[in-house]
């Protein structure tokens, strides 16, 4: 009836049974908040069955935000233990809880922090900088999210009921497959990675439509903001990327499910090929990752220097041969796997080349900070944090990109500095900066600069102390993912550091949260009431602060590049008689939430072999899909009149019109 | 989303062709990324046809024979589905469901024969759990059967929203798409044919 | 119900093909699917040039009905559906022979013991 699981499912350590308890506690705390202000109506009509790129983007975030701290949860505990167990003393966690915290972390971080904080602020900006008004397919939009929200599930309820992988988040075979990995844990892994991937990759063809499709007139490829041009390199490392991880995840399950032997070691079957094909999706991911980040930076660089983008041409090219680069670089994840000197080469040639055009975009930032009038606000200071970490990580990677060195330092922890200097001086830093440029244009008010500052500092101070002793131990021999070592190596003062770098960073996000609770207190004081607080370049500060649902009145036509400062240059600001137009708009639905749940249901099914339940929720799945795809009712329109109302009441830059097409 | 001043429809026909324009272009985009899904179990299936354990070759487990049948089967679908799109051009509903109906029962046949196939493989005790190489041909093989039967169940919910709807605008686009997914599903499958079956047999 | 389908029909897909044109793409198609099975089944060539003969047959069937079916190649500009099949072609060959590349190595690299001395004396005449 209930397939592998049994009350055994649901015993667990002090530890595991504190953080289940801490995650009910909190859920309920929610609900019952829900119940006493009577928001359930709300959340369901304004948030759960929008399709509304604007309120998607923000579920995005706040889902990221809860798996962050999770993810930074368990780095600490990590931390932990490795100051505490050496010699004689084992710490406090056991080796297989140990091995489920590293990869619950390297999991939750890279496909729930990672994807999540960019596909977030991808949603909420990218159509309002294009002038468009929606995403090309607001549904599959919304379908995107459930399914990635769905998949972190996964993650938080192996804490209550079985256990997760422990096997690392990338899940090698022979260790993961089913003879040396016979729980769960792998299981629930699989599906969650599955379940999510399926959401990017469908994310990843509705961002490229929409930049393709949906630019508003004049608007050509060389007008269109860095950010735009970030993003659509991005998606197409994610829609020609994710399906080798769909395929190879697939064989993975299908060896562990149907005793297949893709990766066995017997029966003919090839781990290697498992690693060759997982690393292949695995180094576009990083940068799938990076790139926003970078389009980002580009965007606060600019406002925050008053000077427009140095180099625009040679940022696109960068960014260009970025992409096209990343899909060959792949095998300097195994050079120890011993393809031999020729191909190590070949690969370790490329991975240097891609450092040029990434120097090159560095280069170009800072140009554009050189002899412009610099504003030390809190966006730019993770931008100048990320200069300092991701350089120094950068160039730790090009150590790396020699074979000969990387056979002395690969897996150790030098490689577990490099990478998240990589992925927190970058990507992280550029999610906080972009978060805290973009935060007044989605709320309405901007966030507190002083609590923003220390935060910045906390986190700097303490990634340097967590991370930069990792560069020596690695050096000194440590390897990566040990939950105990020997007395007398001399690493322990370095662990300690680090230990102490991560109570730092949690600081950093203790005045993260502090600051929005703060700011949304004090938020009167803070109001935007001209859409455009940073006197901004890029349409999106065109619209007011928050935009309304339909994003434009009227869809701007664009002459140039950063095309908003252009128009408040020409002064376009005379009221004109508007003759305002009825909107086509998307409507709300339910289906995209129903397919999600139902997902997590048919995972949740098969990882414990409920065969009854995985076949009625795939059926449902599939229902729902037909049912909505054959749906021709999907769009309505905003008359005129209901426009005119809500523009008389918002809020733009005094006298600022827009110029009817 | 609260109550809206909704006005009518009558003069917006224009942004119907937008919309077939990005689901369109949409749409190739997924298959792209299919391109790239079946690329990657091609990859796997060359480095593991060697696999064999002891177990069948391909030259020693595969029918030639009956995959040439195959896929004469599954082109001849693939045509009469081109016809279905002739027919829709001309606005003609009946050709139109007659067409696509008979690429279903064809793409049936094809499943079929398919099936029978693998059962055969299965029952002489060479299923996908006895080797690598098996491994990696019932996957290969299975994911375009999924396709296909994916495929199939479209043309029936098509054939049904003709019949109840007749050809709109978005029946048109949905028939373009499915004889695209049709298409690229026989292109899949020229690679079957040549890279499992002929040179399996080599 | 009459919908005036070329008046609204989207921009890319401008010619979606008459009865000729998919009669002569089945037509093809046929001759090159019955063509490589004719090579193989009889052995006509062998090694090398057998395989390359069986490709180019399955390559030229697969561009007759991207030309033919797909209609790849006839909608007006901007031809993204061209440039992202090209793109696609790209990371495919660089994912499927960059794989067979370096398995091929690993392979010969990681044998065991017994695997190597059968290797050498059967390839390399040891």
């Amino acid at each position: 009836m209930f397939g592998n699981l049994t009350i055994d499912a649901f015993k667990h350590d002090a530890i595991e049974n504190a953080a289940g308890l801490s995650m009910f506690l909190a859920l309920f705390a929610i609900i019952a908040l829900l119940f006493y202000y009577k928001r359930w109506t709300w959340l369901w009509k304004e948030w759960i069955t929008s399709v509304d790129h604007k309120k998607i983007g923000v579920m995005y975030l706040v889902v990221s935000f809860v798996m962050l701290f999770k993810g930074i949860f368990d780095a600490v505990m990590i931390r932990a233990q490795q100051a505490t167990s050496i010699g004689d003393s084992f710490g406090y966690l056991t080796a297989t809880h140990f091995q489920q915290l590293f990869t619950a972390h390297g999991t939750t971080m890279i496909f729930f922090v990672g994807m999540g904080v960019v596909f977030g602020l991808i949603n909420i900006i990218l159509p309002l900088q294009i002038g468009a008004r929606d995403v090309a397919f607001p549904f599959l939009n919304s379908l995107s999210f459930w399914l990635f929200a769905s998949g972190a599930l996964f993650i938080m309820v192996s804490l209550v009921v079985g256990n997760f992988s422990a096997t690392g988040w990338v899940a090698y075979p022979p260790l993961s497959g089913i003879q040396y990995s016979p729980g769960v844990g792998v299981d629930y892994w699989l599906w969650s990675v599955q379940i999510s991937g399926l959401g990017s990759l469908l994310s990843g063809i509705n961002f490229m439509v929409t930049i393709f499709k949906m630019r508003c007139p004049g608007m050509t490829l060389m007008k269109m903001p860095i950010f735009v041009w970030s993003v659509l390199n991005s998606m197409i490392l994610v829609v020609f990327a994710f399906p080798i991880l769909t395929a190879t995840i697939g064989m993975l399950s299908f060896d562990r499910l149907l005793g297949m032997h893709f990766f066995t070691s017997d029966f003919g079957g090839n781990p290697m090929m498992y690693i060759n094909l997982i690393w292949a999706w695995g180094h576009p991911e990083v940068y799938i990752l990076i790139l926003p980040a970078f389009g980002v930076f580009s965007e606060v660089v600019s406002t925050f220097s008053k000077k427009r983008l140095f180099g625009y041409t040679s940022m696109v090219w960068a960014l260009v041969a970025i992409t096209f680069l990343s899909f060959i670089v792949w095998l300097h994840h195994f050079f120890t796997m011993g393809a031999g000197a020729n191909v190590n080469a070949f690969f370790g040639i490329m991975t240097m080349l891609i450092a040029i055009p990434t120097g090159v975009k560095i280069f170009n930032w800072l140009f554009t900070n050189y002899e412009g009038r610099i504003q030390f606000t809190t966006p730019m200071l993770w931008f100048l944090g990320f200069v300092f970490i991701f350089t120094a990580g950068g160039m730790t990677g090009v150590l790396m990109s020699l074979a000969p060195a990387d056979f002395q330092v690969h897996n150790s922890l030098f490689l577990v500095a490099h990478f998240h200097s990589m992925i927190i001086g970058g990507v992280v830093f550029g999610f906080f900066s972009g978060f805290t440029y973009w935060f007044p244009k989605i709320t309405g008010f901007k966030l507190n600069e002083r609590l923003g500052k220390y935060a910045f500092w906390f986190w700097i101070i303490g990634f340097v102390l967590a991370f930069f002793p990792l560069y020596a131990l690695g050096l000194m021999g440590a390897t990566r993912r040990l939950d105990h070592y020997e007395a007398g190596l001399g690493w322990t003062p370095l662990f300690i550091v680090a230990a102490i770098g991560a109570v730092f960073v949690s600081i950093g996000v203790g005045f993260q949260f502090l600051q929005i609770i703060w700011s949304i207190k004090h938020r009167k004081v803070n109001r935007d009431s001209t859409g455009d607080p940073w006197h901004g370049r890029t349409l999106e500060w065109a619209t007011a602060s928050p935009p309304p649902f339909y994003n434009f009145a009227f869809v701007p036509k664009v002459h140039e590049r950063d095309a908003f400062w252009a128009m408040k240059q020409a002064e376009e600001q005379k009221a004109k008689q508007v003759h305002y137009k009825d909107i086509h708009m998307p409507k709300n639905t339910a289906a995209g939430f129903y397919i999600g749940a139902l997902s997590f249901v048919f995972g949740f099914a098969m990882v414990w072999a409920i065969w009854w339940l995985a076949g009625i929720s795939f059926l449902g799945m599939l229902i729902c899909t037909i049912i909505r795809l054959s749906s021709d009712n999907t769009d309505y329109y905003v008359s005129a009149e209901e426009v005119k109302e809500i523009e008389s009441t918002t809020s733009y830059r005094k006298g600022f019109t827009w110029q009817s097409t | 989303m609260a109550e809206h001043i909704v006005s009518p429809h009558s003069h917006h026909h224009d942004d119907s062709h937008i919309t077939s324009s990005k689901t369109i272009f949409g749409f190739w985009l997924y298959l792209m990324t299919d391109c790239i899904l079946f690329a990657t179990i091609f990859a796997a299936y060359i480095v593991l046809k060697h696999g064999t354990f002891g177990g069948p070759s391909a030259g020693e487990a595969l029918n030639l024979r009956s995959s040439l049948n195959e896929t004469l089967v599954l082109l001849v679908s693939s045509f009469v589905c081109g016809l279905a799109q002739v027919a829709a051009l001309r606005e003609d509903k009946r050709k139109t469901q007659a067409a696509l109906i008979l690429a279903f029962l064809l793409g049936g046949l094809f499943l079929w024969m398919l099936m029978n196939d693998l059962t055969l493989l299965v029952q002489g005790g060479n299923g996908w759990q006895r080797s690598a190489f098996l491994s990696a041909y019932f996957t290969l093989v299975g994911t375009h059967l999924m396709h296909i039967v994916a495929g199939l169940l479209w043309m029936v919910v098509l054939v049904l929203q003709i019949l109840y709807r007749g050809l709109t605008i978005p029946t048109h686009r949905r028939l373009l798409c499915l004889r695209l997914f049709w298409h690229f599903l026989n292109i899949v499958w020229i690679f079957i044919f040549t890279i499992v079956y002929l040179w399996g047999s080599l | 119900m009459k919908t005036n389908l070329r008046s609204t029909k989207p921009h890319e897909w401008a010619e979606l093909g008459t009865f000729k044109s998919y009669f002569f793409g089945f037509l093809l198609s046929c001759i090159l699917t019955v063509l490589a099975y004719f090579i193989v089944a009889n052995h006509v060539f062998t090694g090398t040039a057998i395989i390359v003969t069986t490709l180019a047959c399955a390559l030229v069937q697969m561009l007759v009905q991207f030309i033919y079916f797909l209609h790849l190649g006839k909608e007006s500009a901007p031809r993204w559906n061209i440039i992202v099949f090209l793109f696609m072609l790209l990371v495919m060959v660089i994912l499927v022979f960059g794989s067979l590349w370096i398995m091929h190595h690993l392979n010969y690299q990681m044998m065991l013991p017994e695997e190597m001395e059968m290797h050498m004396h059967t390839h390399e005449g040891i």
